[in-house]
């Protein structure tokens, strides 16, 4: 890049900036006495959501005025800061407000506090559950040397994190397969589709929790693993097969026509076209499953279980232990975004020619 | 110059066996405001090795006349037939939608050796034929793209190409330069013929484009608009081979307007029917 030494853009590169610094410094001061004058009034109490909104419309024009003399190779890193800077502040805004007393620091615990419940969630053992977070992985060299590898992985089986994600894992695998399935059957054959049509969305607006007594009389032990595992199967199956339909039966049809043109017949067809043409829409489907299988298994666990991240936070609640309540929700969350991630890697994987 | 008016015509008689025979064919849509009548009537002879056009008013019913060639579409009276070749196992023919149709899902060489793998054609021997046709058209640095990665123009040469690789008894061509920019238009039409002259596979070619209708053709059929039956034929007697150049003499311009002199009232008479 050549420097510009010609007296009028160097000027007008002054005035540009100065007037860049003067905008930002009467957001700021704006916001100072925006937030100086609801302090003042008391008015924070009442009107906490009026304060909260005025703060974000500044910050959304701090940001602005920022973003428009952002050189080009900031840009990346200016749009990330944003992503989860803006988080991080209400994290902090959060961390203010109740340290302040504004709002009560038993229902709302700091985020430094559930993060320290957190952490020790996931180092201590529970005598109550008889486990923690992550299971007793510290034992495992112990263990190991006495009695084997399986009895250092039962230590890490037992924990509440991995009951959690072996039931959502086994339950989403179990619902998708052969709701993907029967959902390109329906798509293609015109037949089925009517007849199972109906029945199918009358079972998918029912939540799968209000089935769930249902499943365990099916159950030789309806205490145990079987019941969990299937109303997750249950709730992903329904979702998974209408989105497959819909997939299938919105494919284009000059791309069937060219299938049958070129040769295509029956299972071809099906590898060939049918199915990776339906593709973006099951893994949209699959990401809403995944969602869908998180809420369910948790609900569950509310309700029944002896293990698990659902059981622990509800447990929590019940003992009125309100961080580690909230540490285990931040569980459920990282867990969320855990599989959102695994189940874009798949993506990329099964289809490398969807552009990024 | 041969003109042969349009119900006055007898079925054309050729002297070398007709590859593909089409005898009133007529399709009829049912819709819900009734029975809708897209082609009527419809004869059509090619002989072997013969390039023939069709052109007429949009919505005539070309491309449901090339879907029931194909097989793809049923039809409603009338029949159509292609005549096996000698080899039984080559595909009696292959079309190049006037969409592309090129499959986003596979590379470049992938879709053109499409065909080949769907017949089980081995992998190296396919790969190696679509290459061939790849290098032909100029996309051989193209192979391992998928098609979102190359612009229009080079789609539709895959799709070309593609129906080329498969080798089919007959080729049918829908528009396949309809959507093209004019400068690649004139290359595509150049490459065509060159393909054409070298190969000369029996092929049914549908266009909008007179140009290009005569340029390529050894006979245009006319069509009239909706509903669709046959109006004229012109066989276009400029001697082989051809280059867009071609376009220049004086016989192009005689025939394009003849033809023209038809179907504009053609096109003007379809206009009036929608409004
Ligand atoms: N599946 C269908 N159902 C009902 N009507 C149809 C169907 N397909 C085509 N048609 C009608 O049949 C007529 C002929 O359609 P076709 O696509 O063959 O025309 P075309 O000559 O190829 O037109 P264009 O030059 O615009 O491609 C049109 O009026 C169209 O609306
Ligand atoms: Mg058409």
């Amino acid at each position: 890049m050549n420097t510009p030494t010609d007296p009028d853009t160097l000027a007008r590169r002054r005035a540009g900036r100065l007037a860049f610094w003067r905008g930002l410094s009467s957001l700021i001061a704006a916001a100072i006495a925006w937030n100086g004058v609801f302090f003042a009034a008391g008015l924070w109490f009442p009107l906490w959501w009026l304060g909260l909104f005025g703060d974000f419309v500044l910050a959304v024009m701090v940001a602005e005025r920022v973003g428009r003399v952002v050189p080009l190779r900031g840009r990346r890193a200016y749009e990330r800061t944003l992503a989860f800077g803006f988080p991080v502040l209400a994290l902090v805004a959060w961390q203010v407000i109740v340290d302040a007393g504004i709002l009560s620091a038993t229902w709302f615990p700091q985020p430094t506090r559930i993060a320290q419940a957190l952490w020790e969630m996931t180092v201590s053992y529970d005598r109550f559950s008889q486990t923690s977070l992550i299971g007793r992985p510290w034992l495992i060299p112990e263990v190991v040397a006495q009695s084997g590898w399986a009895a250092g992985w039962g230590l890490i089986a037992e924990s509440h994190v991995w009951a959690t994600l072996g039931r959502v894992g086994a339950g989403f695998v179990l619902g998708a397969i052969p709701g993907v399935l029967l959902g390109v059957v329906m798509g293609m054959n015109k037949t089925v589709r009517l007849m199972l049509d109906t029945t199918l969305s009358a079972i998918y607006v029912l939540p799968k929790i209000a089935i769930f007594p249902i499943v365990m009389l099916m159950f030789a032990d309806p205490f145990g693993e079987g019941p969990k595992i299937v109303v997750v199967a249950l709730a992903v199956f329904f979702l998974m097969t209408i989105n497959s339909m819909a997939g299938v039966r919105d494919i284009d049809p000059v791309f069937l026509m060219a299938g049958r043109n070129y040769g295509a017949r029956g299972f071809q067809m099906l590898r060939h076209v049918i199915i990776p043409a339906a593709l973006p829409v099951i893994f949209a489907g699959l990401r809403l499953a995944l969602g869908t299988a998180l809420i369910v298994i948790i609900s569950v666990e509310f309700l029944r279980a002896k293990q698990g991240v659902g059981f622990i936070t509800f447990y929590y609640w019940e003992v009125l232990n309100p961080e580690k309540m909230y540490a285990g929700l931040v569980v459920v969350m990282i867990l969320g975004i855990l599989l959102t991630y695994l189940l874009q890697w798949l993506e990329r994987r099964v289809m490398p020619w969807q552009r990024d | 110059m041969k003109l042969s008016g349009a119900q006055a015509s007898p079925p054309r008689e050729t002297a070398t066996a007709a590859k593909i025979i089409s005898r009133n064919v007529t399709k009829i849509y049912p819709t819900v405001r009734g029975p809708m009548t897209a082609l009527t009537d419809f004869n059509l002879d090619v002989a072997d090795g013969e390039f023939v056009s069709v052109v007429g008013p949009s919505g005539c019913g070309k491309s449901t006349y090339l879907r029931i060639l194909a097989g793809l579409d049923t039809l409603s009276a009338g029949s159509v037939l292609i005549r096996p070749g000698a080899d039984p196992r080559k595909p009696l023919n292959s079309v190049v939608f006037q969409e592309y149709a090129v499959f986003p899902w596979k590379t470049v060489i992938d879709n053109v050796a499409f065909g080949l793998e769907m017949r089980g054609v081995a992998r190296a021997e396919r790969l190696e034929t679509a290459a061939y046709w790849l290098e032909r058209v100029g996309l051989r640095k193209f192979a391992g793209y998928y098609p979102h990665q190359i612009s229009g123009g080079m789609k539709q040469r895959v799709s070309i190409v593609r129906a080329l690789a498969n080798d089919p008894e007959v080729l049918l061509m829908d528009e396949p330069l309809g959507a093209l920019d004019a400068q690649t238009r004139i290359v595509l039409q150049d490459e065509l013929l060159r393909i054409w002259e070298e190969t000369r596979k029996t092929v049914v070619y549908i266009t909008h484009s007179l140009d290009e209708a005569i340029l390529l053709s050894d006979r245009v059929i006319l069509m009239t608009a909706h509903p669709g039956r046959h109006l004229a034929t012109f066989e276009i007697d400029i001697p082989r081979p051809r280059t867009v150049e071609t376009m220049n003499i004086a016989r192009f311009a005689e025939l394009r307007g003849a033809v023209w002199d038809l179907l504009g009232k053609e096109v003007a008479r379809a206009m009036e029917l929608q409004t």
